[in-house]
């Protein structure tokens, strides 16, 4: 009998943490409000540390019954909650990444008017991350789901009366429900084939199915309804085009929400999901090309970037396509795995350009930085070793997680190998291009103080040099330094494949087997990747430290496709022509012009004049002439007699 | 015997001048007058049903209204000489004080 976890405390903590800061926080003090949002956060932290200490002696899955929720005959949703080896695993990167990023937080915030608000909002969003992720049903992630949608939205808009900042909220918000329409109609399907939502129970009645394999079924088309899901919620083509935008929000923000966490959201739900996913090998499918194609293309629209964190955005698109790209050859741990590595080293790589963009003074272009090694050298520091995690060199983090996708991409297609080979040198181009365009070279931005653009709120203090950030921002970037330098280390051996392999019921020895045969071939691929990740880095080394006139000419020279990935390939114009605009139009001439002034209104402006006109003409009977009135009467009675006459004649 | 419609012919030609002199004329006497004329046209038709079916209650009736009416006739020409003296005038459309 498994001992009682009280699972529900992790994510009730940070909700009353957001309801005490939310509604007490307007008249606190700037520390106070600290106090509740560190400890409802980090007790959710301790939480999950404890319930991974007791893990051991847990059988599982954990299922923990909170309260009744929905019952409908047959079909009953609960608040209940679950753990496995897959949510342990959510649930430390979601509660630890995301205590380290409110530590951050008190320090990259601590100017801003709306400090109370923003930790409100942060913590909600814990709340309901901690929801999506334990939920044992799909409706309670779903719940989960939305919700971390809703924080996100609020905290892309946080600094609303930015105009762009709150239109890239609504952008974020509205993309998404286009992913959500179809997670929706998959549940709906579930409901409909399976009578219930519970993992298990719905698992249970899949699992003796067959595969799909002579066409496309019910299995393919839930499956490919839920990746529509991910899709939008872990910005994957066609529904990317949010999470570039997504950058208006603080920088903690962008980190913990639109890096570490929520936009793995996707992975995680199609992780969950992996027993309907391999029983449709269609959807499958379609999830590695998509994964494939976005890795490849965000990649190439990260090189020309010059936004630091549009850069790290498109990055992350990226690298989201690799989770895509794991799961959809099936590897649905080193989808998980890279996942967690991604979260430590994206995470900190956000982080990093936070206390950058502190450091001058609220400038995000990189044309404008440069130099800044001297200044501000621990953030130089952990930013390398995050640069040097992501673009997979051995022994960070990042390699192994994604020379695993790699290997197992391989073994289904070298098609996805190929086109990831390509994409990791591209990753590390790009990143080091980062690196060396605003760390290295001479500081290339204006000395004198630019700050007070309301935005960061760090009016304040002055700015004459660019200068290290306080230790309460430092901190978090060493802790998330030290995780992506040996955080991959649990992937050595397939340690972190056989501890989730009990989830996704992938034999331990089978593997095991597999590896030995081709344990040369797998060395020599991870030689490739290096070399490749190298490469990459060498590249950028050249173009932008020792010739740095060179990128000008290779862009003039290559003009029109230069253009192109400047432009990110023209699709927010392509879907502005296609979608929006056309919307708009609708809805300006046909619903609004046509319907609603035309119809609606006029119908009742017009039932309004008639009773006008009719009351205009009605209104000289009441003249006050009694003999008008008498003649009323009269003609009156005249008529009611007539009337009488006639009946007695009839 | 004179049979009852005849009454009835006479008591509605009677009303009708009545109604009819109340609407047209301005003179307020005049309108007075035609107040009297439908009274006593309806006191014809009690009197008349009275007789053809035998019974008092038409006679009393119009007893009660030649009572009323007399009533009626002194208060309203007391009015009417009020009017007369503050007025000047027995025209009742330009006594319309109480008119919006």
């Amino acid at each position: 009998m498994n001992p009682m976890l009280n699972l529900w405390l992790i994510p009730v903590l940070p909700l009353a943490g957001a309801a005490i800061n939310g509604f007490l926080g307007k008249k606190s003090s700037r520390s106070a409000v600290t106090t509740v949002a560190l400890f409802f956060s980090g007790a959710a932290f301790a939480m999950a540390l404890w319930v991974a200490m007791r893990f051991s002696s847990l059988t599982l899955p954990y299922h923990e019954y909170l309260l009744h929720w929905i019952r409908s005959g047959n079909f009953s949703v609960d608040f209940a909650f679950y753990l496995d080896q897959l949510s342990l695993v959510m649930l430390l990167v979601v509660t630890g990444v995301g205590f380290l990023i409110h530590i951050y937080s008190v320090g990259y915030m601590w100017d801003d008017p709306s400090y109370y608000r923003f930790f409100s909002y942060l913590n909600l969003f814990m709340f309901f991350m901690l929801t999506l992720v334990l939920a044992n049903n799909y409706l309670m992630m779903f719940i989960g789901w939305e919700g971390v949608g809703l924080a996100s939205y609020l905290l892309i808009g946080f600094w609303f009366t930015k105009d762009s900042a709150a239109s890239a909220g609504k952008k974020a918000f509205i993309v998404n429900r286009i992913g959500d329409f179809g997670f929706l109609i998959a549940l709906f399907l579930l409901i409909k084939h399976f009578g219930s939502l519970n993992f298990d129970q719905v698992f249970q009645s899949i699992r003796p199915l067959g595969a799909e394999t002579a066409g496309a079924g019910l299995l393919t088309t839930i499956g490919i309804l839920l990746m529509v899901g991910a899709c939008g919620k872990s910005a994957q083509i066609p529904l990317y085009v949010w999470l570039p935008d997504a950058m208006e929000g603080p920088t903690p923000v962008s980190a913990l929400i639109h890096a570490a966490t929520m936009v793995t959201a996707g992975v995680y739900m199609v992780s969950r999901s992996h027993v309907i996913f391999e029983r449709a090998p269609i959807a499958l499918t379609v999830v590695a090309i998509i994964g494939t194609l976005t890795a490849f293309f965000a990649a190439t629209i990260g090189i020309a970037q010059t936004d630091i964190k549009k850069v790290l955005a498109y990055s992350t698109i990226s690298q989201l396509g690799y989770m895509f790209m794991a799961c959809g050859v099936g590897a649905f741990s080193a989808g998980i795995f890279h996942l967690m590595t991604h979260a430590f080293f994206k995470g900190l790589l956000f982080l990093a350009a936070g206390s950058v963009i502190h450091a001058v003074g609220g400038e995000q272009d990189m044309r404008k930085m440069g130099g800044l090694r001297s200044y501000i050298p621990w953030t130089f520091l952990t930013m390398g070793i995050a640069t040097l995690a992501i673009s997979g060199i051995p022994p960070l983090a990042g390699f192994w997680s994604k020379d695993e996708i790699l290997w197992k991409a391989y073994q289904v297609s070298w098609v996805y190998w190929l086109i990831g080979l390509i994409t990791a040198f591209i990753t590390s181009f790009y990143m080091f291009r980062l690196l060396f365009m605003t760390f290295f070279g001479d500081y290339r931005g204006a000395r004198v103080d630019e700050h007070g653009q309301g935005s960061h709120g760090h009016a304040e203090h002055g700015h004459g040099e660019p200068h290290e950030s306080p230790m309460v921002m430092l901190a978090p970037l060493m802790i998330l330094a030290l995780l992506s330098l040996v955080g991959g280390v649990v992937g050595i051996g397939n340690h972190f494949e056989n501890f989730l392999a009990p989830v996704f019921g992938t034999g331990v020895t089978a593997g095991a087997v597999g590896e030995t045969a081709s344990r040369y071939t797998e060395y020599v691929f991870m030689i490739i990747s290096v070399l490749v990740a190298i490469a990459g880095a060498v590249l950028a080394y050249v173009l932008y430290l020792s010739k740095p006139e060179l990128p000008q000419k290779i862009a003039d020279s290559l003009d029109g496709l230069y253009e192109a990935v400047v432009h990110k390939y023209y699709i927010d114009e392509l879907y502005a022509a296609i979608f929006v605009r056309p919307l708009i139009n609708g809805s300006t001439r046909i619903l609004w012009q046509g319907v609603d002034r035309k119809i609606i209104d006029a119908a009742v402006n017009d039932a309004g004049d008639g009773a006008r006109h009719v009351s205009d003409e009605v209104r000289h009977m009441q003249s006050g002439n009694i003999r008008s009135y008498a003649g009323w009467i009269a003609a009156g009675s005249a008529v009611v007699i007539a009337f009488m006459i006639w009946m007695g004649v009839r | 015997m004179v049979p009852l419609s005849y009454y009835l012919v006479l008591s509605g030609f009677l009303f009708a001048c009545g109604v009819a002199g109340f609407l047209i004329k301005r003179n307020i006497i005049t309108i007075f007058m035609s107040i009297e004329l439908m009274l006593n046209g309806v006191n014809l038709s009690f009197v008349a049903f009275a007789a053809h079916w035998h019974a008092l209650a038409g006679q009393v009736f119009v007893f009660f209204v030649m009572v009323v009416a007399a009533a009626e006739a002194t208060v309203g020409l007391a009015i009417i000489i009020a009017v007369y003296r503050t007025r000047e005038t027995l025209n009742v459309d330009q006594v319309n004080l109480l008119k919006l």
